[in-house]
């Protein structure tokens, strides 16, 4: 049995984390909601209960897939760039200007348009990884700094040269059809998108995992001066993940409009997080792309269930996103339980004693 | 005779998992100096952090002059009169020794301010009570190691300390200031003290203790008067089989320069000169050593000749090409390899496995990958061909390096040094800190190299290394080369000595050959 604990030590903490989180979400909702039996369940079951909503959890996974990808491979050189909001903002952006005003069929124009949004997202996410080479400038300030930029120069690119003055919000124009990723279930909004998220899920564990660059990658996260001693090209490496990161954030910005809105609309609405909540799911899936994607689903699914449960139930939205944040810092809470790991780790200990 | 200290059955498991202490116990009489031994990571340090209140083991209890106490915290094990000096002084060194002497029960002056005049009086009294000389007024960083060293034992003196625990005091010193070490320590017994002394270099111990006490992994295995034993039966004992301390014979012949260093200088951020035109050969079929109390520039040297910092001046050729300047993967593709001074920082990614570890230097080679593709499965052969054949302990090449005692990690590096086939070989501290065991292996393997015609050039600040491995000899004191032995046959370490500490020093010292 302990052994067994020892085992799979990150795997049980993680499920204790949930139950824990959500006995938590139990105590909240019965102090603010009249029918917290109603709501429990919308929260935890809403999200299966209908295939629209289903798909909901899935749509909502895809980008948040590619944004844990983009960040997992920076974070496993150990470079701190969070900038995947501003490279999948700023990505998409000039990916909807260039698909609103090219004309071509659909085979080359979805490729081409995912390919600008890529290269913008790129160029954006170097910068600070270029800053951090060159003049050992923190990729962190540098990419949280950056996101300022992004938003507002991607504002500026939409609402003065894109916008749709009929469309009677703030909104881009309509994507030409040839641009547009299809939804291929009836009733719901699930996009091709998907796919590409999890094909890049499993290109980006073949490269980290199986690629000389992808060694150099993590080699240079586990230790630089290892990496340095041993002839890896730091340098190269730490503008490269960057790169990565900003490649896989664009990609992921503009599968949302081709998908979904078929429009650039976050003007409107503020920034889409899909950023920030690829930094969560990078830290909850370990910077593995494999468990990234668990990871994404997890929380798509926490996302969708505080839909629900602010549309049907009596809870505040404000108190579904409590509810969300305390179950991510349980499941993220590194020390959480290791107390007990190494008490038993000392029982083992001295059980191996005696049998010596 | 009476005991003054008694553990019994001590079980302490680090939060990482990894068991330090399994039922040691160990007996110290009163007024004897008792030396505990052990490879490194058997697990004597440990046990003394535990005698010193720094640790709570899971088990086991201490008695201190007849009596269990709790040691919760080093502030109660020196109330009741248990000092220890540890392996790195921990003294304040912008402060006066007088300061440092009273650090935390300092004599006041209305209060507020430090009293100096009494912190001197204390000091000069503590210091003629026990006929140990030290200047009063001097700050700490201005003095040698030795010294402070001294400042250390005086500061728990004057704390009452009876029992006195001493972690490895010896290998930061010179030959020389070991000796006056010793006469310390039985100075110290002459005045009723006890003390544990921790060592793993053997003359030591025979020089100086009454008692020894023998670990390995992690237990206790005996504990005999110093009398009964030799040299070679604490070796057997701390290793568990035969170890040879010989000498190794000069090459039979030494080939052409393959090195080649000429008027070297560095200067670093804070604009000190490190390095002051250093200018050496090394020749093919030949192990030069460069010995120096650590911090004279070694560090830097190595670092300069293998890619990881620029020079300021002067010209490195490596089999006549020049090399200033060139990429640490530039130098290594001179066919250099380079086992680095510190393992954990520049030889070694602890989390990453074995295999991704041996394979740093040459994982773009054909063989080990094709186009981008690394070919996992030659590199896990590879790994298991290396682990047989430097007799790494480790169950897989997918496991840890983390996973490895330290000995074993060593030896990972330098199976991946020595398995490029260089031809000149930088090595750095390549024993330090591992098991007599190992060191062994490791020492072989350097000597089978030179014997193959590869040209090694070998810092250390163990003398002992590099007496037993080096056909030539410099010294390095201030980042200048300040004597050069061109023959090793007759050399001891006290020769050295004045050399390191810079007593002694000849002019314009080149380790240059002539053809």
């Amino acid at each position: 049995m302990e052994k067994f604990v020892l085992r799979y030590f990150n795997l049980i903490r993680a499920v204790i984390a949930v139950v824990i989180g959500i006995v938590i979400s139990v105590f909240l909702i019965y102090l603010v909601s009249k029918d917290p039996g109603f709501s429990l369940q919308q929260f935890l079951l809403g999200p299966i209960l209908s295939r629209s909503r289903f798909s909901n959890v899935i749509e909502t996974a895809s980008p948040i897939i590619l944004c844990g990808l983009a960040i997992a491979v920076a974070f496993q050189a150990r470079q701190f760039n969070v900038g995947a909001e501003g490279a999948l903002y700023l990505g998409a952006a000039v990916g909807t200007a260039f698909a609103v005003s090219t004309h071509m069929p659909a085979f080359l124009h979805i490729p081409l348009v995912l390919l600008v949004a890529a290269g913008v997202g790129a160029m954006w996410g170097m910068i600070p990884g270029i800053l951090k080479a060159k003049w050992k400038a923190s990729e962190l300030v540098a990419s949280l700094m950056l996101n300022y930029v992004a938003y507002y120069l991607g504002l500026y690119l939409i609402n003065f040269h894109f916008r749709d003055k009929q469309a009677g919000y703030l909104a881009s124009y309509q994507l030409p059809r040839t641009a547009w990723l299809a939804q291929f279930i009836p009733d719901t909004r699930m996009h091709w998108g998907i796919l590409i998220s999890l094909a890049m899920a499993l290109l980006v564990y073949l490269f980290l995992y199986h690629t000389t660059s992808g060694y150099e990658i993590r080699m240079t996260g586990f230790n630089e001066h290892f990496a340095r001693f041993g002839g890896i090209n730091v340098f190269k490496v730490v503008v490269l993940c960057q790169l990565i990161l900003g490649l896989l954030a664009g990609i992921g910005g503009m599968t949302e409009v081709m998908g979904i809105h078929r429009r650039f609309l976050w003007q409107s609405q503020g920034h889409p997080g899909y950023g920030w909540d690829g930094v969560v799911v990078a830290i909850i899936g370990r910077n593995h792309p494999l468990l990234i994607i668990a990871a994404s689903f997890f929380l798509a699914y926490l996302r969708v269930g505080g839909q629900v449960l602010n549309l049907m139930s009596d809870v505040p939205a404000e108190m579904v996103t409590v509810i969300q944040s305390i179950i991510i810092l349980l499941i993220t809470a590194e020390a959480f339980l290791s107390q007990w790991r190494y008490r038993i780790m000392v029982r083992q200990a001295a059980r191996q004693e005696v049998a010596v | 005779m009476e005991m003054i200290l008694e553990a019994r059955g001590i079980l302490m498991v680090y939060p990482n998992g990894v068991v330090a202490n399994r039922g040691a116990s160990l007996e110290v009489q009163k007024n004897s100096i008792h030396a505990v031994v052990g490879e490194n990571g058997a697990g004597k340090s440990t046990l003394m952090k535990v005698l010193f209140g720094m640790l709570q083991p899971q088990e086991g209890e201490i008695f201190f002059k007849g009596r269990k106490v709790q040691l919760r915290s080093p502030h109660e094990a020196i109330r009741l009169g248990i000092g220890m000096v540890h392996q790195h002084l921990m003294l304040a060194s912008d402060l006066t020794v007088a300061e440092n002497m009273v650090l935390g029960v300092e004599p006041r002056w209305g209060q507020l301010f430090l009293d100096t005049r009494k912190a001197q009086e204390i000091t000069e009294r503590v210091s003629k009570e026990y006929g140990l000389p030290v200047p009063a007024d001097r700050k700490i960083k201005d003095l040698p190691i030795g010294v402070r060293q001294r400042v250390e034992i005086m500061k728990a003196l004057y704390r009452n300390a009876e029992l006195l625990i001493l972690d490895e005091p010896t290998s930061v010193l010179t030959p020389q200031e070991g000796d006056v070490l010793f006469a310390t320590l039985r100075q110290l017994k002459e005045h009723g003290k006890t003390i544990i002394f921790i060592s793993h270099k053997l003359k030591e111990v025979k020089q100086i203790a009454d008692r020894v006490t023998v670990m390995r992994d992690a237990r206790v295995i005996t504990t005999k008067e110093a009398g009964e034993l030799t040299e070679h039966d604490i070796a057997y004992l701390m290793v568990g089989r035969e170890i040879s301390f010989e000498r190794v014979p000069p090459p039979a012949s030494v080939g052409e320069t393959l090195l080649s260093v000429q008027g070297l200088s560095y200067v670093n951020e804070e604009s000190m000169r490190v390095l002051n035109n250093v200018s050496f050969d090394v020749r093919a079929g030949e192990i030069l050593g460069l010995a120096g109390v650590e911090g004279n520039g070694q560090t830097e040297l190595v670092r300069i000749l293998t890619g990881l910092l620029p020079a300021a001046s002067g010209r490195i050729t490596i089999k006549g090409r020049m090399v200033n300047g060139l990429s640490p993967r530039g130098i290594r593709e001179t066919n250099t390899a380079h086992i680095p001074e510190d393992r954990m920082e520049d030889g070694a990614a602890a989390e990453a496995s074995l295999q991704e570890n041996v394979i740093v230097d040459r994982y773009y080679k054909s063989g080990f990958s094709r186009g981008l593709r690394l070919l996992w499965s030659s590199i896990f052969r590879h790994t298991q061909e290396l682990i047989g054949r430097f007799n790494i302990l480790a169950p897989s090449p997918r496991a840890s390096v983390a996973s490895l005692s330290g000995g074993n990690i060593q030896k990972v590096v330098v199976a991946r040094e020595l398995s490029s086939d260089p031809e000149v070989i930088i090595a750095s501290q390549p024993t330090r800190g591992i098991d007599v065991g190992s060191e062994e292996l490791v020492h072989n393997l350097l000597k089978e190299a030179r014997d193959r015609g590869k040209a090694i050039f070998l810092t250390s600040a163990d003398l002992d290394e590099i007496l037993k491995l080096s056909n030539r000899i410099l010294v390095i004191y201030n980042g200048e080369l300040v004597v050069h032995f061109p023959n090793t046959a007759q050399l001891t370490g006290k020769d050295l000595g004045p050399f390191m500490l810079g007593v002694q020093r000849e002019e314009a010292v080149s380790g240059k050959v002539r053809p």
